[in-house]
């Protein structure tokens, strides 16, 4: 069995155990749920040590016959880009469910509920950026809407029902018109290959063009709306709105990654010619993203909106990484996305330990909390920064790789793009001038700094934002073996630069 | 000298066995002491359904055989249908055996003092299990029938029973009194328009089997017209039957009118047996000449997938809703008409399987949910049941799931299979259409989510009863095998895969 496969199962085990507890013992059931990520969390670690960065197949294969008569195997084998996805998941799983501890106790239902929730939502993450299946990999994606609509609609705030029933149409929609994808891509393998989903088998298919950018359209769309890119974002402000502070980090931070990841791992390896078809118009989409999400944000009141917005943005350079189509940006695309995930957690999580305080998710009911609450306002300053990709912070690097990747084959596109940084610049730093410097506002004078619990679950996601803004070369190492083979697979070669004169 | 033929009565048992536990039925309800009825007649049934599948089983490996001089043919597809029938039936005869939802009396007149009189002496009548055996039967030979009178006579008699129990509701019984009436009124219709059809197409072949249909479109020799008219009032009839737009519009009305495990035995058993005669007469009789079918099927299979979503939305009933809902996956099995290939029955026979299990199941919910007069259907007053009873409020919501085709439950595996022979046999228009139409379906099952967690209750007058331990055990059924072939489809998918063969 392979390494992988205990990771997504420790999770479920952990599951059953929660329902062996006896009844009543809330802050056993939290300590278990966390212990339980925390072993999650050592293996992963053990998994990436063990990791061969110097190979860029697939690693720790496991494949076994799920579905015979369709050739649907269970089979699963990361690559780089998986391995630091994975990483990030297990990483947050349990700092959020220390962040969130009192979350699931004004839910509709008991807090046994919630922590089950997420521990089969963290194998369904791990089990999705590790499946190497294509109809496995539908599966999981889709499976995985349903414990997020639960804990949306069962322990969010305000209209949670109406944000849960929008998050998981607007999922299924997308989630279908892949389904198609997946039928039509089964179809002709079999006609070619015979019955299998092998994601590397069939990236050898010949495929018609025509079929082809219908196929990649079915694809992309479904992960263009989970990602979420300009004009299929409307879901998220809303159910960022409404989420928990844990469940928003899970679904911004990780979930909507899984889009992303989708785009590099199916639509350019399994259609790279429809890719290359659609590569114009998908830039110009990162693009208006960049700009929309990052105009949005200057203009929100609430808080969590405003990290909503700025994901948009932040999901349009993620994108436009991807189709810049060279290795540099897709290094700088995947690393990107695991920045996002650990600036979007700090953002949320503080956010959400000041709206529990304050009692309210308005920016302008906040104001000098620098004065009341010093480690709470550093907390957030230094998440806002990362948001801004301030040097020094993790976020930097990936937001300079992209640009950088970009403009080697698309110039115009990086420099419009980096008018996004200017804007973020403004949204940031007006929030923080609003929210934490000035007078104090009425009503803010009495409130508690951070705990010594939210400490310890601050700290490690600010340490990793920092640690890895001065040394990436750890991930980037992990990262560029994957990411040049998926550009060589797509037939792209790296432009060289001009010699300078 | 004339020599008797010969009718391979082995092959035909699992009906005749039927018929005589009907039979056997019939005469209990005459002999035995009203009290003690409703054990013997519930345990008569369940034995002869036990005893019917045992020989089904004995058959099973004897494929591709004729009975009864060429009328019936004993092929794979035809036995995996059979098998599921029995089945499903045995898990809705443990719903129908919870009597107190049907009329004491049902001659009595609604509200009369002799309707009174029989409540009140407990004095139950239990035509209803003779009356299903009737019913089954009938499904039983349905699918395997191969020439036009046999299929005739198996669609009277599978209906005619049909007809009487949509009538026999306890509650509520001028509704449902109108739900027989209407089923029977069009039912009569469309029996004579299949009547017409079957007539048509005999002056077209000069022959009433199935085979030598074919063989006449084969040889092309005789008048087209008489071909097209034919398969058009044929193919009325059939489409009726399982439900599809725009011959759908009794299928709200009885469902709602019928006492609720009888919708469940309808909407799963009679839809099995009539797509599988369905899919036999399309497949054997109908497969050369689909140049001259197909557009017009194509058109009715995805105004079913559409009116049947879109009209599910503003159901404020349970019922309704699912009856809509059963409308538009009458159209995602139309795809399977449409594929004409191995894959698309495959598809078809575990669609089928699956669809029956959560649609008993869902129903069989639906007979728990009650106030003091009787079930309430009234979507509007199940808000907040999540709350109150969350096993119940949450196995329903697995159903729902799986009608939504959600994957890890059958529907979804159901689905792939079934859109991915329409897709292998170049069909993609109907594969678009059903992935989006799925769409517009999974928004009214979330509705009904979002209504049982996540809206608080207003009215306090609902509760779900406890229910009896044939109830539980045939929804406790449902729900796992609702599970397990999401999770490991293979158990049925390569039986379905085996079976799936018609031979001429």
């Amino acid at each position: 069995m392979s390494i992988v496969t205990v990771l997504e199962l420790i999770p479920l085990l952990g599951v059953i155990g929660l329902f062996a507890l006896p009844k009543g013992s809330t802050k056993l059931i939290k300590q278990f749920s966390i212990g339980v990520s925390l072993v999650d969390l050592i293996i992963s670690v053990v998994m990436a040590v063990r990791f061969n960065r110097g190979v860029s197949a697939m690693q720790f294969v496991e494949s076994r016959t799920w579905i015979s008569s369709f050739g649907i195997k269970y089979a699963v084998g990361i690559d780089g880009i998986a391995l630091v996805l994975i990483l990030m998941t297990t990483v947050l799983v349990p700092i959020v469910l220390l962040a969130g501890w009192n979350e699931s106790e004004n839910g509709r239902w008991s807090p046994r509920v919630y922590y089950a929730l997420i521990l089969i939502l963290e194998t369904m993450m791990v089990g999705v950026f590790a499946a190497t299946d294509v109809f496995l990999f539908y599966v999981i994606f889709e499976a995985m809407l349903i414990p997020v609509y639960f804990l949306i609609g069962g322990y969010g705030r305000g209209e949670r029902a109406q944000a849960a029933m929008k998050f998981l149409l607007y999922s299924l929609l997308g989630g279908l018109l892949m389904l198609a994808a997946v039928i039509g891509t089964y179809v002709i393998a079999t006609n070619q290959i015979g019955s299998t989903f092998d994601v590397t088998a069939l990236s050898g298919l010949h495929i018609d063009s025509a079929t082809e950018n219908m196929l990649f359209l079915g694809f992309f769309i479904a992960f263009a709306i989970k990602a979420p890119l300009w004009p299929l974002h409307t879901w998220l402000p809303t159910a960022a709105k409404s989420a928990t502070p844990a469940t928003s980090v899970l679904l911004l931070g990780v979930l909507d990654k899984v889009g992303t990841y989708g785009m590099i791992r199916f639509c350019i390896t399994l259609f790279p010619h429809a890719a290359h078809t659609f590569t114009p118009m998908i830039i110009v989409l990162s693009l208006i993203s960049i700009l929309y999400g990052a105009f949005l944000a200057i203009g929100q009141r609430d808080i969590n909106g405003l990290i909503a917005f700025t994901s948009i943005s932040h999901f349009g350079f993620i994108t436009l990484g991807i189709f810049a189509m060279t290795s540099q940006g897709l290094t700088g695309a995947s690393l990107y996305m695991v920045n996002h995930g650990f600036s979007t957690a700090a953002l949320f999580l503080v956010a959400g330990w000041m709206a529990s305080r304050r009692g309210s998710t308005k920016i302008e009911d906040f104001g000098g909390l620098q004065r009341v609450t010093p480690v709470m306002a550093w907390a957030f300053f230094i998440a806002g920064m990362s948001a801004l990709a301030l040097p020094g912070l993790s976020s930097f690097v990936s937001e300079f790789l992209v640009l950088v990747g970009t403009f080697t084959r698309y110039p115009l596109a990086a420099i419009i793009g980096t008018t996004g940084i200017v804007l973020a610049a403004l949204y940031v730093l007006l929030t923080v001038q609003r929210s934490l410097h000035g007078p104090t506002t009425p009503g803010n004078e009495s409130l508690s700094d951070l705990n010594i619990r939210e400490k310890i679950a601050i700290a490690p996601v600010i340490a990793i934002l920092v640690i890895f803004g001065f040394f990436p070369k750890p991930i980037t190492d992990v990262l560029n073996p994957a990411s040049h083979e998926v550009m060589t697979h797509a037939g792209y070669v790296d432009p060289q630069p001009k010699a300078g004169k | 000298m004339l020599t008797a033929p010969q009718l391979s009565y082995s092959l035909l048992a699992p009906i005749l066995i039927v018929l005589g536990g009907a039979l056997l039925g019939v005469l209990v309800e005459a002999i035995v002491k009203k009290g003690s009825r409703a054990a013997i007649q519930s345990t008569i049934a369940l034995g002869t359904i036990v005893l019917s599948f045992a020989f089904l089983w004995r058959v099973h490996g004897q494929t591709s055989r004729t009975a009864a001089v060429g009328s019936v043919s004993i092929d794979g597809a035809g036995i995996f249908i059979q098998g599921t029938i029995l089945v499903l039936s045995f898990i809705a005869i443990l719903f129908i055996a919870d009597t107190d939802n049907f009329a004491a009396q049902a001659s009595a007149i609604p509200g009369s003092q002799e309707e009174r009189l029989a409540l009140e002496t407990g004095k139950q009548q239990t035509e209803i299990f003779p009356l299903t055996l009737f019913a089954v039967s009938g499904m039983l030979l349905f699918p395997i029938a191969s020439d036009l009178i046999t299929l005739f006579v198996a669609l009277e008699v599978l209906s005619l029973p049909l007809y009487l129990m949509a009538g026999l509701s306890r509650r509520r019984r001028l509704l449902s009194q109108e739900a027989a009436l209407k089923y029977f009124l069009l039912g009569a219709f469309s029996s004579a328009f299949f009547l017409f059809g079957a007539a048509f197409l005999y002056g077209y072949s000069g022959s009433m089997s199935l085979d030598g249909i074919a063989s006449a479109i084969a040889a092309n020799s005789a008048n087209d017209v008489f071909l097209l008219i034919g398969i058009a009032f044929l193919s009325v009839g059939l489409l009726f039957k399982i439900g599809a737009v725009p011959f759908h519009s009794w299928t709200p009305d009885v469902y709602q009118g019928a006492p609720t495990p009888i919708t469940g035995f309808m909407a799963a058993c009679t839809k099995i047996a009539a797509m599988g005669a369905t899919l036999r007469i399309f497949y054997v009789a109908f497969g050369q000449a689909e140049w001259q079918w197909k557009p017009i099927i194509l058109t009715i299979a995805i105004l079913t997938m559409i009116v049947g979503g879109v009209a599910a939305i503003s159901q404020r009933d349970v019922k309704r809703m699912l009856a809509f809902s059963s409308i538009a996956h009458a159209g995602f099995l139309l795809a399977a008409v449409l594929a004409l290939n191995t894959d698309g029955l495959k598809g078809a026979l575990f669609y089928l399987a699956t669809y029956g299990f959560t649609t008993l199941g869902a129903f069989g919910i639906i007979t728990l949910v009650r106030d003091s007069s009787g079930e309430v259907t009234d979507l509007n007053r199940w808000v907040g049941l999540g709350k109150k009873s969350p096993l119940t409020a949450g196995v329903f919501t697995l159903f729902l799931l799986s009608f939504a085709g959600i994957p890890l439950t059958s529907g979804f595996v159901a689905k792939f299979a079934l859109f991915t022979g329409a897709y292998e046999s170049g069909n993609t228009v109907i594969v678009v259409v059903g992935v989006l139409t799925s769409a517009i379906t999974a928004f009214f099952y979330l509705r009904v989510v979002v209504m049982l967690f996540f809206t608080d209750s207003k009215s306090e007058s609902v509760s779900v009863v406890i229910p009896s331990i044939m109830t539980r055990l045939a929804i406790a059924v449902c729900a796992i095998i609702t599970i397990v072939l999401g999770v490991a489809p293979s158990l049925l998918l390569n039986t379905a895969q085996t079976f799936a063969t018609f031979i001429r």
